[in-house]
């Protein structure tokens, strides 16, 4: 349990926020970044642990956000029945495609471009499907209740998604210290070699697409209870392929905190740039891309990372230099 | 309504609209069979290659056509530099930090452009942008016909350049064997540039033909580039000959699929063929290995 210990400490700190902010600027800013570290958690899993990166998120964020939509709007059901069948939808999506893909053996810049491709296809149909309210998309109506999942205040809204956050955090720490865990890394690392020791590589890296897609799916049904409202651009747009991608690489892709990390630089970085030269569109998006390149380029393996590299050299030295005044102390 | 003429026409524009993809996915194709690595700036580089086409003709009066002789060359410069000065250091020969890379600068250059250009859509008024030429079956815009004449001369000139110079021969054996190559005294990181600004030319090339009939705004490009994706696809990975037949087949089938179901489910129709390649047949029809 002890390894669950900086989680507790983590997600106790960020609950105390709403206690000491009342601003809802600050409320805000911070829902859409947890929103953000979810989906990128889900990335994560697949992307981070698993080695598969998928360009194409969007995928299980959209089908989460339209399923909450439409059986609200169109089937009366309850928004939090709504909101597990959103993600149930967004795992089965996951699992088709990961099953498609992964038994057809697609690797690499082969798996990127079929995740592309499927978020594309799903983006083009709903934007022309009538279940899906085409190019109008889907507005749920306004009825701030508890039980149909909307809350006059910000706050309640910043502790769900921040509870949904923790359940994240927690599936990647249990991850790690799992034996499914240790073969997903096993494959991201040598699939053959993973194979050849009786590793089913295909099976796991499925298993991990569900897992990955219901986290993201999870934010997509958030976002649509947040905010009411989903499109085809929103739910199945490329921005969200892409920021389920960023805070996770640039935070520290097969870390537990990787995902939360980037997700509050990446969007500190948006706001940041907005705020210095005024709202002109493409401007968050372009610090974006050249802070993707600059992390590859210099913190390969993202802060989170980074820090962990760092703890562990420093750790090694005090070890060797305690060897050493202990050799000299002895010779 | 379904005659003949209308049908052959829709045929004869899909193969003229084909070879531009075609162009552009020879750019991706040529830098998948060396870097090994799917190029995901090649949409936003078209997006700006249309840019500089747009402004060449509006400031300076350059024909598009004439400017081919300009961009080319420095869209070949500009190719090299990002492969040499960016993606190259950064991601130290590991394929997925190069993707990465390449997406990173994808979303670097599509919003810089809308940063400095807006969302507006431009597009420039030549005089003979709408003349069209009897082929006696049907009639044919004359840009159209140019721009599959190019086409052509590219790719052979590709071919020549592949098959007679030293440089051409260097990027074939680093496709083939990178480590034999490097052995044998080949500088991979200069064919690697060469190989990411040949693939950026056709690029400048494909946008030079397209500004008199179509229109620029940052993400222009992007529609070609996933087309090109199933292409490249299509055709296998790293194919020269797959990449051109594959462009003008898809282009038949963009084509008559908007024809019979519209032209947003002609689209689907694209993805949906992209990812049936990609899960029955993933070398492509003509890739030799996946």
């Amino acid at each position: 349990m002890k390894s669950f210990l900086p989680i507790v400490i983590v997600v106790a700190a960020l609950a105390a926020v709403p206690l000491v902010v009342q601003s809802n600027v600050v409320l805000n800013f911070l829902i859409v970044a947890l929103m953000i570290a979810l989906a990128g958690q889900g990335w994560n899993i697949l992307g981070g642990y698993g080695g598969q990166y998928s360009f194409g998120h969007a995928a299980f964020f959209g089908t989460g956000a339209y399923t909450t939509a439409i059986l609200q709007v169109h089937y009366g059901v309850n928004a939090w029945l709504g909101f597990l069948a959103g993600v149930v939808a967004g795992s089965a999506v996951g699992g088709v495609i990961g099953g498609l893909a992964f038994r057809a053996g697609l690797r690499s810049s082969y798996f990127a471009l079929v995740t592309l491709a499927f978020a594309e296809v799903l983006r083009i149909f709903a934007s022309v499907a009538p279940i899906t309210g085409a190019g109008v998309g889907l507005l749920i109506k306004l009825d701030l209740h508890p039980q149909a999942f909307q809350f006059r205040s910000r706050a309640i809204f910043y502790l769900i998604i921040l509870a949904l956050v923790a359940v994240s955090l927690i599936i990647a720490q249990a991850l790690e210290r799992s034996r499914f865990g240790v073969w997903l890394v096993a494959v991201r690392e040598n699939e053959d070699a993973a194979m050849a020791l009786g590793v089913n590589a295909t099976a796991i890296k499925i298993a991990a697409m569900v897992i990955s897609a219901a986290v993201t799916a999870a934010a997509g049904c958030f976002y649509v209870q947040y905010f009411l409202f989903v499109d085809a651009p929103i739910g199945y747009g490329a921005w969200i392929s892409i920021e389920a991608l960023l805070t996770p690489i640039i935070g520290g892709a097969g870390t537990v905190f990787g995902a939360l990390v980037g997700a509050l630089v990446v969007k500190s970085i948006g706001e940041g740039a907005k705020f210095l030269t005024g709202d002109i569109p493409g401007l968050d998006l372009m610090t974006f891309g050249a802070v993707l390149v600059l992390v590859i380029a210099f913190a390969p393996r993202g802060l989170v990372g980074t820090l962990i590299d760092a703890r562990e050299a420093l750790a090694r030295r005090f070890v060797s230099s305690r060897k050493i005044a202990e050799g000299t102390a002895r010779g | 309504m379904l005659s003949a003429p209308i049908l052959i026409s829709a045929i004869v524009n899909g193969l003229l609209t084909g070879s531009i993809y075609a162009l552009v996915a020879l750019g991706l194709t040529l830098i998948y069979g060396v870097l090994h690595i799917i190029n995901f700036a090649h949409g936003a580089l078209l997006s700006a290659a249309l840019f500089a086409a747009f402004f060449v003709y509006q400031k300076a009066g350059i024909d598009p056509y004439l400017a081919i002789f300009l961009l080319a060359p420095a869209f070949f410069g500009l190719g090299y530099a990002l492969q040499c000065l960016v993606i190259g250091p950064a991601s130290r020969g590991d394929e997925r930090a190069m993707l990465l890379a390449t997406l990173g600068l994808a979303v670097l250059i599509e919003n810089a452009l809308l940063y400095a250009f807006r969302a507006d859509t431009r597009t420039i008024d030549l005089p003979y942008a709408f003349k069209t030429v009897d082929l006696a079956f049907t009639f044919v815009a004359v840009p159209r016909l140019i721009s599959f004449a190019v086409v052509f001369v590219v790719a052979l000139a590709l071919w020549l350049i592949m098959t007679l110079t030293d440089t051409g021969k260097a990027i074939r054996a680093v496709a083939k064997e990178k480590l034999g190559a490097e052995l044998a005294g080949i500088d991979v990181t200069h064919i690697y540039a060469m190989t990411f600004g040949l693939g950026t030319a056709c690029v400048a090339i494909a946008a030079c033909l397209l500004i008199p009939t179509y229109y620029v705004n940052p993400s222009a490009g992007n529609a070609f580039v996933l087309i090109a994706f199933t292409i490249v696809v299509l055709g296998g990975m790293g194919s020269v000959p797959g990449a051109l037949i594959g462009g003008l087949v898809i282009g038949v089938v963009e084509s008559l699929g908007g024809f019979f179901f519209g032209e947003s489910l002609g689209q689907a129709g694209i993805f949906l063929i992209f990812i049936a390649v990609l899960l029955i047949r993933p070398r492509g029809l003509f890739g030799a290995t996946a």
